[in-house]
């Protein structure tokens, strides 16, 4: 019986040789792309950043749709997306958030303000 | 009747044991999804504090990226492999489970060793995490993710002894698909460490 039931949750259990090994080829292939673009001198630098972005975004797709099977139907695959984009709406939020508000305030800092304390330390 | 009654619970018994495992599965999965608002917010805090280095080195002094290429390379084979053994379980493979999940633990292993190498060096340096706001940062990102791995580690170590004592089960097989899905997304988390704090940090 137990084995039966164990047959069955397995078959609607998603993954396969093929489907790993697209994703360790695609994993390969754009880690490889990204530390050669890291180590390219000639690309400048807010280039080199977006296109190292890009390639990780990328490569963390891959591995959504081939390591960890996101998006591929079935009952609780529904809910797996959804608390996903969810967490990626959050995250976005605190990330951009966080990091716009901060820059933001950094910039309204008066040129004196940047170092506080600095009696041990000479400032830059 | 008798046997159409035993049918009728058997069902209602599979049912159940259905219903654990897409429970589990989906509970576990809101935990990592956690898990991933916990490393957003280490990484934001290090791209707030990335260049307050309080004259002490910045991110493109102190890292090797080939250190952090053979530390990546690692950390994907290790996660194919725990994919391997998953798949040689649908296949009641007990060898060959065993075998891929002991490859997975040496992966894993050398990539915690590599890790803590690069903190022990850069300790040793006076390029501790009380160094500087930077520093701290990056202990405490690189520091959690090494962290879960050591954790996931302990995790293999169990997993292998229960796979060699019970063999394939629901149990085991649940418990694999759950160590799967841990090991891949801390694969995952690693992208983005790479990317943000040694590739774009080396420039």
């Amino acid at each position: 019986m137990s084995q039966s039931i164990l047959k069955k949750i397995q078959h609607e259990w998603h993954g396969s040789f093929k489907s790993y090994l697209i994703g360790f080829i695609l994993s390969l292939l754009l880690t490889g792309l990204s530390f050669y673009a890291a180590t390219q001198a000639n690309l400048v630098h807010p280039n080199r950043t977006s296109i190292l972005i890009a390639l990780g975004i990328c490569q963390a797709i891959a591995q959504l749709i081939f390591f960890l099977h996101v998006g591929q139907d079935g009952k609780s695959g529904y809910w797996n997306s959804l608390s996903l984009f969810f967490t990626i709406l959050i995250l976005i939020v605190i990330v951009v958030g966080s990091l716009w508000i901060m820059s933001d305030l950094n910039m309204r800092m008066m040129p004196d303000m940047s170092i506080p304390h600095t009696t041990t330390e000479k400032p830059l | 009747m008798d046997k159409v009654e035993k049918g009728h619970s058997n069902t209602q018994l599979d049912l159940l044991h259905e219903e654990t495992f897409t429970r589990t599965v989906f509970g576990f999965w809101l935990y990592l999804m956690t898990d991933c608002l916990l490393f957003g917010t280490l990484f934001c805090t290090y791209g707030v504090l990335y260049n307050q280095t309080a004259g002490g080195p910045s991110s493109n002094e102190l890292f090797s990226l080939k250190l952090v290429f053979t530390e990546t390379m690692i950390l994907l084979l290790s996660s194919f492999s725990c994919g391997m053994a998953l798949l040689a379980m649908l296949k009641f493979q007990k060898a060959k489970i065993i075998g891929w999940l002991m490859t997975t633990f040496v992966l894993g292993a050398a990539f915690l060793f590599l890790e803590i190498t690069e903190f022990k060096d850069l300790i040793h340096d006076g390029h501790g995490p009380d160094r500087s706001a930077f520093l701290s940062s990056y202990f405490t990102l690189v520091g959690t993710h090494g962290l879960h791995v050591f954790f996931g580690l302990l995790w293999l170590t169990v997993m292998i002894w229960q796979v060699i004592t019970f063999g394939v089960n629901i149990e085991t097989f649940r418990r694999l698909v759950l160590f799967n899905m841990f090991w891949h997304l801390l694969d995952l988390v690693w992208i983005f460490i790479f990317t943000f704090v040694y590739l774009i940090g080396v420039n």
